[in-house]
């Protein structure tokens, strides 16, 4: 697939799985055109509901939808929806594990000029830790794609990490997701590997590149399952890589890193370094400037890489 | 028919004590204030042919720490056994704190206040996009509208023209801190009510008759529509009427037996 955002992806994703099934409802806080749920709006009107800007509604509404019969998929910004409405997520939707997707848009820092108050960073912690939900963070339009088919026919609460900037195309069409919540190993490596998710994957394989000009072998990992995950390939690796660096365009605090760095306390200890926002919020600016000035480029990546392995010899 | 909903009334009420008192915690205020609202409801009003009946007329507690009353009206309806009563917040009863799933009769989990009643306008909205028949009923307490989401749902519940929504006020005036209009007063309540544009009708909460004549006009209006009950908060029990200290305590041994007496007067 092209190289298109995530959010755009589950978007048409969406407009194709309700074609069949009719259950399925969208709803939106006054945000359809940029959460891209405003394709579904405009081919299925009378399945899509627009709570207005009222995003806690938005969710109560779609629980009651959703204990209804329907499936209901509660799109906004991922600040306002893993955010604000993350007390009616936690008892209405995953307390009595309804049909409810939460597909929240311009997650982490490449929302860009609107600053940090629209720059969710703490989304990955918020719904990782309510029980029954499934949490998902795509690393590209096809495996967007495939999350929402997952997402859709699947039982029960998902959430659903998607961004606003386009990401780099890492998957072709016949790519199918792992089950069970495997971690998909996108490149092979014996001295390091990167574990990433989201928008970071493509930037962790730049790192790889960067790092195999230096005679690094590193191993990328796509940990893109966030919950429930099968930890196999992430303990196969930290047994045989020398160190692991994660990377997310997330908080350093509660996310990947910190998920990545707990299992593998209790199952293989490993020197786990991690690549993220560091207890900051975000800022205005050009993306690729943020990515810069917060340090969560390829090069930082890359960095971190030697700097776990230096720390090892 | 005022006869038999009395009858039923009082067995949920001295239910609720009963349920209370073996818990050892709850909430027996608005428990009692809500009793008649909910028998009236359960047993007269609402078209329920069975719970798994898809066009069931559904009915939210989203006062739901009025869970003693709700379970005692299903005891009453059969969905849970009498008997089963007394392990209300014990550890490993279905009878949560807070209505939870996996019990008949209860469509979504409440207790966080609002919640439940935006949930209900969902279920309004699932009606009407199916063009189902059943009707929908959420049991708000008068401290609970201070919560924002009330008015995002009742605003919602209006843009998409859910004349099938009943909204109920359990109007008894007092919340934990104190009296409601001293806490933070939503009064008038009616009249916001029809600014968001549902009807209103104001009834007595403890008369069949007052209840029976507004639920008739909140079902003959085309818009949604807003019941404000008028109750006493402990209704039933003297000691407890009008006793914000009742809100959410339990009745100790001496308590219970008096307020037994009192209900079998």
């Amino acid at each position: 697939m092209a190289d298109i955002p995530t959010r755009q992806a589950f978007g048409e994703a969406l407009c194709e799985i309700g074609e069949s099934n009719s259950r399925l409802i969208v709803l939106d806080a006054d945000l359809a055109s940029a959460t891209r749920t405003g394709l579904f709006r405009d081919k299925f009107p009378e399945r899509h509901i627009n709570a207005g800007i009222a995003e806690m509604n938005m969710v109560g509404m779609a629980a009651g939808l959703a204990a209804s019969g329907k499936i209901a998929v509660a799109s906004t910004f991922a600040v306002f929806g893993a955010g604000r409405a993350y007390e009616a997520i936690r008892n209405m939707v995953c307390y009595p594990k309804l049909n409810v997707k939460i597909a929240c848009t311009h997650a982490g820092l490449g929302v860009g000029e609107d600053g940090a108050t629209h720059q969710m960073l703490e989304d990955i912690a918020l719904m990782n830790a309510l029980p029954n939900m499934r949490v998902l963070v795509p690393a590209d339009a096809a495996e967007a794609r495939q999350m929402a088919y997952e997402a859709i026919n699947s039982e029960g609460p998902f959430y659903i990490r998607l961004a606003r900037q386009p990401s780099e195309t890492i998957y072709d069409d016949t790519y199918r997701l792992e089950p069970s919540g495997g971690i998909d190993v996108i490149k092979d490596g014996d001295d390091a590997a990167i574990v990433a998710c989201g928008t970071m994957v493509a930037k962790s394989l730049e790192a790889a590149g960067i790092l195999a000009r230096d005679g690094i072998s590193c191993a990328v990992l796509n940990f893109s399952q966030i919950k429930p995950f099968d930890s196999f390939n992430l303990i196969a690796y930290a047994k045989k890589a020398k160190a692991i660096v994660t990377a997310e365009e997330h908080s350093l605090k509660g996310g990947l890193h910190s998920i990545v760095a707990s299992e593998l306390a209790e199952l293989h200890p490993t020197y786990v370094l991690g690549v993220g926002v560091d207890d900051k919020f975000g800022s205005s600016g050009p993306p690729d400037e943020l990515f810069e000035s917060y340090a969560i480029t390829s090069a930082d990546i890359a960095e971190k890489v030697r700097l776990a392995l230096r720390k090892l010899i | 028919m005022n006869s038999k909903l009395e009858e039923i009334a009082l067995e949920m009420r001295k239910n609720i004590i009963m349920q209370l008192y073996s818990a050892g915690s709850g909430h027996p205020g608005g428990s009692l204030s809500a009793a008649d609202i909910i028998a009236f409801l359960y047993f007269e009003e609402m078209n329920i042919p069975s719970f798994s009946d898809p066009n069931r007329d559904r009915f939210v507690l989203s006062k739901g720490h009025a869970a003693p009353a709700l379970y005692s009206a299903l005891a009453e309806k059969g969905s849970i056994d009498k008997g089963e009563l007394i392990t209300l917040r014990k550890l490993g009863s279905r009878l949560q704190g807070h209505p939870s799933m996996g019990i008949d009769g209860i469509e979504v989990p409440t207790g966080s206040l609002g919640l439940g009643l935006s949930a209900a306008v969902g279920m309004a909205l699932a009606a009407k996009l199916d063009g189902a028949p059943y009707r929908t009923y959420a049991l708000c307490g008068d401290g609970e509208i201070q919560e924002g989401i009330v008015w995002e749902a009742l605003m919602a519940a209006s843009h998409y023209g859910l004349g099938s929504l009943t909204v109920i006020v359990d109007n008894n005036g007092l919340q934990i801190d104190g009296p409601v209009s001293d806490v933070m007063s939503p009064y008038p309540i009616a009249q916001k009510a029809i600014a968001f544009g549902f009807d209103a009708f104001e009834c007595s909460g403890h008369s069949f008759d007052s209840l029976r004549e507004a639920f008739a006009k909140a079902k003959a209006s085309p818009k949604p529509a807003m019941v404000i009950a008028e109750t006493v908060k402990g209704k039933g029990v003297g000691f407890m009427e009008n006793d914000v200290g009742w809100h959410g305590k339990a009745p100790n041994k001496e308590e219970y037996e008096q307020a037994m007496a009192c209900l079998e007067g």
